[in-house]
């Protein structure tokens, strides 16, 4: 069974539509990097199949099931800049919130709540941290925040929108062992990226999107440079191929 | 003074006042506080303004002073007034900010267009609808007064029970969305409720000045804590005592205005918290940099006569310092306090003095580097060394930091370069 199928995905916020009729799916248990320029629909898309923003049609289905947000096998790390990080509440707490979807109206979190967001930070490197004022974080170490929060929410398969953006390279580095732990139990996690350099090395499948799906499917098959000139047209793709060269 | 208290203690009336104005101000002061967070305050500037216009036009349909159908005429047009805003903002290109000013202006105007025609009608002489503007705690009465405290203690509860919604569609309503909040209803609910709060309170506070009793002890709050939870109790306590305090000297004179009062109220305990407050606080803030700066300097001193061959006299010292005359010479006396330095004609550190100053060198620049290089390994599990903590470093951890700055430096020389500069130091 596939672990996300998306079919028919159109979102029009005005009458230009942002995505045309996307059809894909991934299975169980994969890193998909979702890459393309800027402007092409990568965020449109994550908000849209978690129905964050209406989509003008199309469907989602979660392991077969059609997709709601009260589906617990799904967590969602927002764009680090969505929020306001001068919020008057700290690491622990933020950490915490990924619990408020399972533990219902009115409860608090309890003592147990409380471990598993400190098991979830220390995963992150960020245990020390736990009592500072979120603002008072660097912003690599806000996103580690945002990803221990995912992380509490025991989901099965995660969306991430730009993980990777602004941080400095030790939350890179524990981002990316985080994904390949992920993966090694079992969770499909689709991350929204912008480094083509990167690509390669960090996720096993790809999709490219510019406001159509051009290719999804095994790194491997997907990121070549043809599709790559498909999805940036062919100059940029021109100077992607020469970088690509030059790291080869 | 002992009169007041007897006239209060012994009016029925009063007391009611009392307590329904501090239930109004835990109230505002809750609300008040997400309300700051969610970037609403000045919505709740245009509810209140907003809910004249229906105040007026509910008197004109029945025609005398129903408390209860009053509030329901300024909870309507406050309402309408909250989504008329949503819908400018939301559909054209008008910014919130600009859509606000719009809809307070227009619905206030109407508002004493209204107030005027209601003076015009004949049983409008005594309405009273004057008091809206300004508000007027004296003049409620008993049934009044129980339906503005039942009303505040209910807000109170409902938010009691969904603070941890309320709090995550606040800080995150897109992360709220993706676990099945319904973060629509959510906001719908606290506009209502904010909307409510503000109706209860406009016959106390008045319809201009109800917005400060949401926004000033949400915002003087905000400076003494960085917790969500402990903001609000703070908000709540500063906004109660605000309402309670106004309404009790209003009461003193005859025929004074409520609201101004605990609008003054609220804004002293405003004036507390920017001044006193621990770590935000004006005063704190200028204290902690004179701190710094002494701290610096102490430092400074200390380096520089590790560093320096020879005793410096004071004036040398002074000449070649930064720092202010004064500074150094405050830390100077406090040098031979601690006995760090002995001064005959020329300053010399002591032994401890020079135990001392060899610490703050290492240490300073192994948090330098460490601050210059932030991802390098050679700085990890550095975290209990951060700057201020210096004054407790044991003998061991001082050797560890040295090795860590040598190895540091180690690795850019090039080994030819080693070589070749040892070579030439024996020959």
């Amino acid at each position: 069974m596939k672990a996300v199928e998306v079919s028919g995905l159109t979102v029009a916020y005005d009458r230009k539509p942002v995505l045309t009729d996307v059809h894909f799916s991934v299975p169980k248990g994969k890193l998909i990097g979702i890459v393309g320029p800027n402007g092409a629909g990568k965020s449109t898309l994550i908000k849209a199949i978690l129905g964050l923003i209406p989509r003008s049609s199309g469907a989602v289905r979660i392991f077969g099931q059609k997709y709601s947000p009260k589906n617990k096998d799904v967590g969602y790390v927002p764009q680090r800049g969505s929020v306001d990080w001068d919020f008057p509440t700290n690491a622990l707490d933020v950490v915490l919130m990924g619990r408020y979807g399972c533990l219902g109206w009115v409860r608090r979190p309890s003592k147990k709540d409380v471990e598993a967001a400190k098991e979830c930070l220390q995963k992150v490197g960020m245990l020390q941290f736990a009592g500072r004022q979120i603002s008072q974080l660097s912003g690599g170490q806000q996103q580690r925040v945002f990803l221990a929060r995912a992380l509490i929410q025991e989901a099965d398969v995660y969306f991430m929108d730009e993980p990777f953006a602004g941080v400095d390279a030790a939350t890179e580095k524990a981002i990316i062992s985080l994904l390949n732990e992920l993966k090694r139990r079992g969770k499909t996690v689709l991350v929204v990226h912008h480094d083509l350099q990167t690509v390669g090395e960090y996720f096993d499948w790809t999709m490219l999107l510019n406001r159509k799906l051009i290719q999804c499917g095994p790194t491997k098959d997907v990121f070549t440079i043809s599709h790559l000139q498909r999805t940036y047209g062919g100059k940029l793709a021109f100077l992607e191929k020469e970088q690509m060269l030059i790291k080869q | 003074m002992n009169q007041i208290w007897q006239s209060i203690a012994s009016d029925g009336n009063t007391q009611w006042v009392l307590w329904s104005t501090l239930l109004l101000g835990i109230a505002s002061g809750i609300l008040g506080s997400f309300a700051l967070l969610k970037k609403q305050s000045l919505v709740g500037d245009a509810v209140a303004h907003a809910s004249l216009p229906g105040i007026c036009l509910a008197f004109m349909v029945i025609g005398e002073k129903n408390f209860f159908l009053l509030l329901v005429g300024a909870a309507a047009t406050g309402l309408l007034a909250a989504y008329t805003i949503q819908l400018i903002s939301g559909t054209t290109r008008i910014k919130k900010d600009t859509s606000i000013g719009l809809v307070l202006s227009v619905f206030f105007g109407a508002g004493i267009v209204l107030l005027t025609k209601v003076a015009q009608m004949p049983s409008g002489n005594q309405s009273g609808l004057n008091d809206f503007i300004f508000g007027q705690a004296a003049s409620l009465v008993g049934r009044d007064v129980q339906m503005m405290a039942i009303t505040a203690a209910a807000v109170i509860l409902v938010v009691l029970l969904l603070f941890k919604e309320l709090k995550i569609s606040t800080f995150d309503a897109d992360f709220a969305r993706g676990i099945g909040l319904p973060v629509k209803g959510l906001n719908f609910l606290f506009m209502s409720l904010l909307v409510l709060t503000i109706v209860i309170g406009i016959q106390a506070v008045g319809v201009i000045l109800m917005a400060a009793l949401l926004i000033t002890p949400a915002v003087s709050a905000r400076y003494w804590t960085d917790s969500l939870t402990k903001m609000v109790i703070i908000s709540s306590f500063f906004g109660g005592m605000s309402g309670m305090i106004g309404t009790l000297i209003s009461t003193l004179g005859k025929g004074l205005s409520t609201g101004p009062f605990i609008v003054l109220s609220a804004t002293f305990f405003f004036a507390v918290s920017v001044l006193f407050s621990p770590h935000r606080g004006i005063v704190s803030t200028l204290l902690r940099r004179k701190q710094n700066d002494r701290r610096l300097a102490f430092k400074w001193i200390m380096k520089e006569l590790y560093n320096q061959p020879e005793p410096l006299s004071r004036n040398n010292l002074f000449l070649q310092s930064h720092f202010s005359n004064g500074q150094c010479k405050a830390v100077l006396k406090d040098l031979l306090e601690k006995g760090y330095i002995q001064e005959k004609e020329r300053i010399e550190l002591t032994v401890a003095g020079k135990e001392k100053a060899y610490q703050y060198k290492l240490v300073d620049e192994i948090l330098e580097l460490k601050d210059m290089y932030p991802n390098d390994m050679a700085f990890d599990h550095l975290e209990w060394l951060e700057y201020g903590q210096a004054e407790q470093i044991s003998r061991e951890q001082l050797v560890e930091i040295d090795e860590k700055i040598t190895a540091f430096h180690d690795q850019f020389v090039l080994p030819s370069f080693t070589s070749a500069y040892e070579g030439g130091n024996k020959s």
